[in-house]
């Protein structure tokens, strides 16, 4: 009643983001470069931060170009890390948005908006007692938090990158290696070519007895679930898949593309060209569709885009499917396959 | 309306060429908007924030006299810009782009006692969609009022300065009641209608917070200076009021606007519409204090052609948008706030008398205003 409309919070953000209490931010405090493209952000998250298992992952929304964008990233901090900070480890993939932001231009200081963490690859309550980790790229940052959390007895790692340079933590690695606590082997894919996993028998011949945790790209994932299912260990298996790759949109240009159109509230699918505005396409498929203008000035048709991509029929501009992300359906066309929150 | 009309000398290909050209002025704003534009925004609304709650805080010493008067001019400069350059301009989708669900034209609820989405609808989408469209846009005039030489003179319009001052001071009421369609909803039948019902309940719900707020809750919480504080919050709505209702009158109603009949807007191309906002509306001119304090308003006429680009950006494309109205020598109409006002107010006094000249002899409705 003070304050309405607004509420305490919103002058309370002014002064205290990280509060108990607060919408869950986290605010960056250093970026640590580990190769050519990839840095780790040291995040201190606010008081709502309910702490994180080793092997899960958050979502963060970060301002790109004062838009924001949300993304998925493995934490490579240990769990209850003393100064309660969480660690998250990005490589900058080409073309990517959020990464080549976080890991070229983020700056201490910074506001993040934060997620709990969550995701099902981590270790078991009861120590495992052979482990092996097979990783690829950055499938490395999930394990990373699970090397860092506890000592295991007898744990094998096989990692690939392209060249020892691309190797995130190699230092740390090879600490771990000196110390007795890893056994490790590193395959440079630019040298050694991809990784063959019928050379696993040869590298770590009890791997069908260990209990594996493997991350990486889709290829290697998909080799190893066939691998350990032949031999009927498959639920030694636990992998993680990086997010499926971007939506495909349909193409762009002359009105092409299109796709099919789901509205998901309603349980109704229809197609659609790329030229027609959704919001025709859903009124002629009998869903009840907000609408006012029909000619984009009045924001009276926003609805959320849950999955797909559409293309904006004015600009020609594209808009993928994220959580929080509202479309005007009176201007834009189906890009490919999507589904539309009614 | 003038019997003349000020766009006869274009052709159709150039109405539609000018129609292009404005998209493109458009595409490139679009294309431009970033990270600056986001922190504008955001730094705006905490200034905002931050002067309400320190002007708050210093009336809570109101019964002193100083206090009072700076306590009252920071809230009524809060008020102003919760309404004009942050209320208004995220409630037109302006900063919607930045994804931030804070800052959303879907979620932003404003100092006013109009609810967000009523005010979306009737703003937005029929003052927007039908600007000065008689009949259609009921901006003109608040159906209170006679605009326009061409409607017909009623004993009523008589009072209409008087019915004009009343609704500058209770602004923020009027447009409540404009956006309920007050006068048309009050029939016995449509009083009944569900639908009308939940709005109107709505608009009570909000006016209840917001009265409860200004007039009950800040007053009591400053103790002694009960009676000081709610003189001070009454004093500041006031201000509010009749600034954004003065502003908002230069928009559409200095002489040299145009309005338009129901039947031309039929059919009307892009590059029409376009041109009907650009006839439409009327600027101030001033300096960036002013266009700030308007909300950036005093660009109405661009606000017109772009409604949902940042408000921040529209010093840069009145710049644009001007040359455009030279090069088909159309009309740009614009001056400091006093001309304005004095030149809306003129029309509302000289528009309360029946016309002096009865007007051009052609039937009802049958003059084109938009070169077809
Ligand atoms: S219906 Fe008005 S913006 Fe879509």
């Amino acid at each position: 009643m003070v304050t309405t409309p607004l509420l305490p919070s919103d002058y309370l953000d002014l002064v205290s983001p990280l509060r108990a209490g607060a919408d869950l931010r986290g605010r960056i405090e250093a970026v640590h470069p580990e190769t050519g493209d990839a840095a780790t952000l040291v995040i201190r998250p606010g008081r709502g931060w309910r702490g994180h298992a080793a092997g899960q992952y958050v979502r963060i929304g970060v301002d790109v170009d004062g838009r924001r964008l949300w993304r998925s990233y493995s934490l490579t901090s240990p769990p209850h890390r003393r100064d309660g900070r969480i660690t998250i480890t990005v490589k900058a993939i080409p073309g990517g948005k959020v990464s080549n932001h976080l890991v070229r231009r983020a700056k201490p200081g910074t506001l993040v908006q934060l997620d709990q963490a969550t995701g099902d690859f981590v270790l078991p309550q009861t120590k495992p007692a052979k482990v092996l980790y097979l990783t690829a790229g950055s499938g490395i940052t999930p394990v990373m938090s699970m090397l860092r959390d506890i000592a295991l007895d007898d744990v094998v790692m096989i990692h690939c990158a392209p060249q020892p340079q691309d190797v995130i933590f190699r230092k740390e690695l090879h600490g771990l290696v000196a110390d007795g606590r890893l056994r490790l082997t590193e395959v440079h894919t630019d040298a050694d070519g991809r990784l063959d996993l019928a050379r696993l028998d040869e590298l770590v011949p009890d791997w069908a007895e260990r209990e594996t945790w493997a991350c990486g790209p889709a290829g290697l994932l998909d080799a190893a679930e066939e691998l350990w299912s032949a031999h009927g260990v498959r639920e030694r298996l636990h992998t993680e898949r990086f997010r499926p790759g971007t939506v495909v949109a349909g193409d762009g240009g002359d009105g092409g593309g299109g796709g099919e159109v789901t509205f998901s509230t309603t349980g109704k699918t229809v197609d659609a060209d790329g030229a027609t505005p959704l919001l025709d396409v859903g009124e002629e498929a009998g869903v009840l569709m907000p609408s006012g203008c029909r000619m984009g000035i009045c924001f009276g048709c926003v609805t959320p885009l849950r999955e797909g991509a559409v293309r904006d029929l004015r600009t020609g501009e594209i808009t993928e499917a994220a959580p929080g992300v509202l479309i005007q359906t009176c201007v834009s066309a189906a890009a490919g396959p999507c589904d539309i929150e009614r | 309306m003038t019997a003349i009309d000020p766009t006869a000398h274009l052709t159709a290909e150039q109405i539609e060429e000018l129609g292009r050209e404005l998209d493109a002025i458009r595409d490139e704003v679009i294309a431009a908007r970033g990270e600056e534009d986001a922190a504008y925004i955001r730094k705006v609304i905490s200034a905002q924030r931050k002067l309400e709650l320190v002007s708050r805080g210093v009336l809570l010493f109101s019964f002193f006299p100083p206090a009072w008067l700076i306590g009252t001019a920071g809230l009524s400069v809060a008020k102003i810009m919760d309404n004009m350059e942050i209320g208004h301009n995220i409630l037109h989708g302006q900063w919607d782009w930045m994804r931030d669900p804070k800052i959303h034209s879907t979620t932003w609820e404003w100092d006013h006692v109009s609810p967000s989405d009523q005010w979306k609808h009737s703003h937005n989408e029929l003052h927007h969609t039908y600007t000065n469209v008689i009949g259609k846009d009921n901006d003109l005039g608040y159906g209170i009022m006679r605009v326009d030489e061409d409607q017909r003179w009623h004993p009523f319009h008589l009072g209409q300065p008087l019915w004009n001052f009343i609704n500058a001071c209770f602004f923020e009421y009027g447009i409540a009641a404009y956006d309920l369609e007050l006068g048309k909803n009050l029939s016995k039948r449509r009083r009944r209608d569900p639908e009308f019902r939940a709005r109107a309940k709505a608009v009570g719900r909000k006016i209840r917070k917001q009265v409860l707020k200004d007039y009950v809750i800040h007053p009591l919480l400053s103790g002694p200076s009960f009676l000081t504080t709610l003189a001070a919050t009454f004093t500041a709505n006031l201000v509010r009021n009749i600034w954004t209702h003065s502003v908002i009158m230069c928009g559409h109603f200095p002489e040299g606007v145009q309005v338009f009949e129901r039947r031309s807007i039929k059919g009307e191309t892009r590059g029409q519409w376009y041109l009907r906002q650009m006839m439409g509306s009327a600027n101030i001119s001033g300096s960036r204090a002013m266009h700030f304090m308007t909300g950036n308003l005093s660009h109405q006429i661009e606000h017109h052609l772009f409604p949902d680009l940042p408000s921040n950006r529209y010093a840069e494309v009145a710049v644009k948008v001007r040359a455009l109205f030279e090069k088909y020598e159309l009309e740009y109409v614009t001056g400091p706030l006093p001309k304005q006002v004095f030149s809306a107010w003129s029309k509302v006094f000289r528009l309360s008398l029946p016309n002096r000249k009865p007007r051009a002899n052609t039937p009802d409705g049958e003059r084109e205003l938009v070169a077809a």
